[in-house]
């Protein structure tokens, strides 16, 4: 008996730390790499790569949303307010101090995680639905203030300088949307290694945890509340950072734009609907939800806004009642089964 | 021998009820101290009120000669206090090796050497396995051992167990019994709540008797077991002070 637990320990430690993805998991991951770096040079239509540049922004924010909710169980639903911070950070410092957007990038994140701090602190210590709560109202009471501050432009918002100096330097493109697909995707690649690296560290097994049971966290000596807005902190900038490319992409911001509750909600529904707390499911949440959006948009005319609203209904609907851990879950949990059998 | 815990005149009220009431105890480093009481007696409280789960509304607890009365939760864990709960505790869709890797990252920050921790811990409690199962899919006396092991894994000098062999297969518990004797002589301190009186009077130094709050009997299990007190509440008297 001994020695078979001494040869099972023995088996134990000789498996990779993490599962390795099986082979066509891999084939896949390296197709879809080519696919995405070949598509603008393959694909000329500037509708085709605006999709795609709006699902890789998109990506971004749902990895964002899944910092805060999917890995720490903490849900937001004012997450329009760190895109905003990050858009309005941009904006102002460029049309006020003329301060290059590259540097503004960072700037909107730092405001966006000291903003995170301010709103963590007295409400990510509450138990239950307080947080979700607080941030909703929150969201709106910020957009409320941008909408009546005159030096920011207030409800008309800000409109970015056009600029004729280098086109990377000023971060503006006027005349092709390749750079700006390049860029949004090395933006979303990033944020996509945010959430892999976390999930594999000491931070992310903790956020893991107090999400599971809070209590049991703070009994393996995790301070759960600390925990909580670092994460958020983390999730705040992340979401600042899309807000800030977005505004460099349509170089005009509005409060009632940027600071859009309907932000706050699709990037829940995109993570919900792909697998919140995974590493695929918000990248896989925006690539269906995105073109659903603007391509219905083109099918219906005007009309299309409500229509792919609807759509969406139907979908969280569809998910709840078959696939309530997300769409990803129809495969990823086949991995990690097969990896779990000896 | 050096005493690990001290508990001074405890007590905690819920509305009306007091649920524990000035209660003292201490605990000799390295030994097992056994907490007995019918339900409702108050051992799970008190559990609470050492590790701060619960604040008490009066009373003093000192860990290692430091006064811990008050502190954060986490930071008493981080003192050398692990838990168990009665109401299990899983990391649900963590897998058993993440469960007790949260344990182990307590004292490391090293990815594989807090898995190569999770890994013995888990041969200790011989759940090695179901490593690679989500905790929800475990049964109750797995969750139990899995809670125990993830308690190890931060290498605590005092663990505090809350009925471990509670609702397990019978045929396990020597096993269980076996597992807490091993721990002891491998120098960790232990108080452990238990409703089976058998297994309590064989591994127990010394046991406390709770009865509606109050302490009844401290003392070895002999001295304890023979309390008329102790005889009272176990066979449905009404108990006088101790």
């Amino acid at each position: 008996m001994p020695s078979d637990q001494a040869r099972m320990l023995e088996a134990a430690r000789a498996e990779p730390l993490w599962p390795k993805p099986p082979a066509w998991a891999t084939a896949l991951g390296a197709v879809g790499a080519a696919v995405l770096l070949a598509y603008p040079l393959l694909i000329t239509s500037t509708f085709a790569q605006h999709t795609m540049i709006l699902i890789f922004l998109y990506a971004v924010m749902a990895q964002s949303w899944n910092v805060i909710a999917g890995l720490s169980g903490q849900i937001s639903l004012g997450h329009a307010m760190f895109f905003g911070i990050g858009a309005y950070t941009v904006g102002v410092l460029d049309t006020k101090f003329g301060i290059t957007p590259w540097i503004g990038i960072v700037v909107g994140m730092l405001l966006a995680a000291l903003a995170a701090v301010a709103v963590g602190i007295p409400t990510l210590r509450l138990k239950g639905h307080y947080f979700a709560i607080a941030t909703l109202l929150i969201g709106s009471s910020v957009q409320i203030i941008f909408a009546r501050w005159d030096w920011v432009g207030a409800a008309s918002g800000l409109f970015l300088p056009l600029k004729r100096g280098s086109p990377w330097l000023d971060f503006q493109f006027h005349t092709s949307k390749v750079p700006y697909y390049y860029l949004s995707l090395a933006v979303a690649v990033l944020a996509f290694l945010v959430v892999w690296r976390l999930r594999r560290s000491r931070l992310g097994f903790r956020l893991q945890a107090l999400r599971d049971d809070a209590d049991a966290a703070a009994s393996l000596g995790i301070a759960v509340a600390r925990h909580k807005v670092l994460a958020f902190m983390i999730s705040g900038a992340m979401m600042a950072a899309a807000g800030s490319f977005y505004t460099q992409y349509v170089l005009v911001l509005d409060p009632e734009r940027v600071f859009s509750i309907d932000i706050s909600i699709i990037v829940v529904l995109m993570t919900v609907v792909g697998g919140s707390g995974t590493l695929w499911g918000p990248a896989l949440g925006a690539a269906l939800l995105v073109p659903l959006s603007e391509y219905s948009r083109i099918w219906f005319g005007s009309t299309g806004r409500t229509i792919d609203l609807m759509i969406y209904g139907a979908l969280i609907v569809a998910i709840c009642m078959w696939r309530p851990s997300g769409l990803l879950s129809l495969f990823a949990e086949r991995i990690r089964r097969r990896a779990a059998s000896p | 021998m050096s005493l690990i815990l001290d508990v001074k005149n405890l007590t905690k009220r819920f509305g009306g009820v007091v649920a524990n009431n000035d209660i003292s105890f201490d605990v000799k480093a390295g030994e097992i101290l056994g907490i007995i009481g019918p339900n409702g007696a108050g051992k799970s409280t008190l559990f609470d009120l050492i590790t701060n789960f619960q604040t008490p509304d009066s009373g003093h607890v000192f860990f290692q000669g430091r006064e811990i009365t008050g502190l954060r939760p986490d930071r008493i864990s981080k003192l050398g206090i692990a838990r168990t709960f009665q109401k299990l505790k899983p990391f649900s869709d963590l897998t058993v090796t993440e469960n007790v890797m949260v344990g182990a990252l307590a004292r490391t920050p090293h990815m594989p050497e807090a898995r190569n921790a999770a890994l013995e811990a888990l041969a200790f409690v011989d759940l090695l396995e179901k490593r690679n199962h989500f905790a929800r899919e475990l049964s109750t006396g797995q969750r139990k051992r899995l809670e125990l092991a993830r308690g190890l894994a931060m290498e605590p000098r005092l663990i505090l167990m809350d009925e471990v062999t509670g609702g397990v297969d019978q045929r396990t518990i020597p096993g269980l019994v076996e597992l807490v004797l091993e721990l002891k002589r491998r120098g960790t301190t232990i108080v452990t709540i238990e409703h089976n009186m058998q297994v309590m009077m064989r591994i127990s130094d010394r046991i406390l008797a709770l009865y509606a709050g109050r302490r009844i009997a401290f003392g070895p299990p002999q001295e304890v077991s023979n309390d008329p007190a102790v005889v009272d509440a176990y066979l449905g008297g009404t108990p006088d002070a101790a």
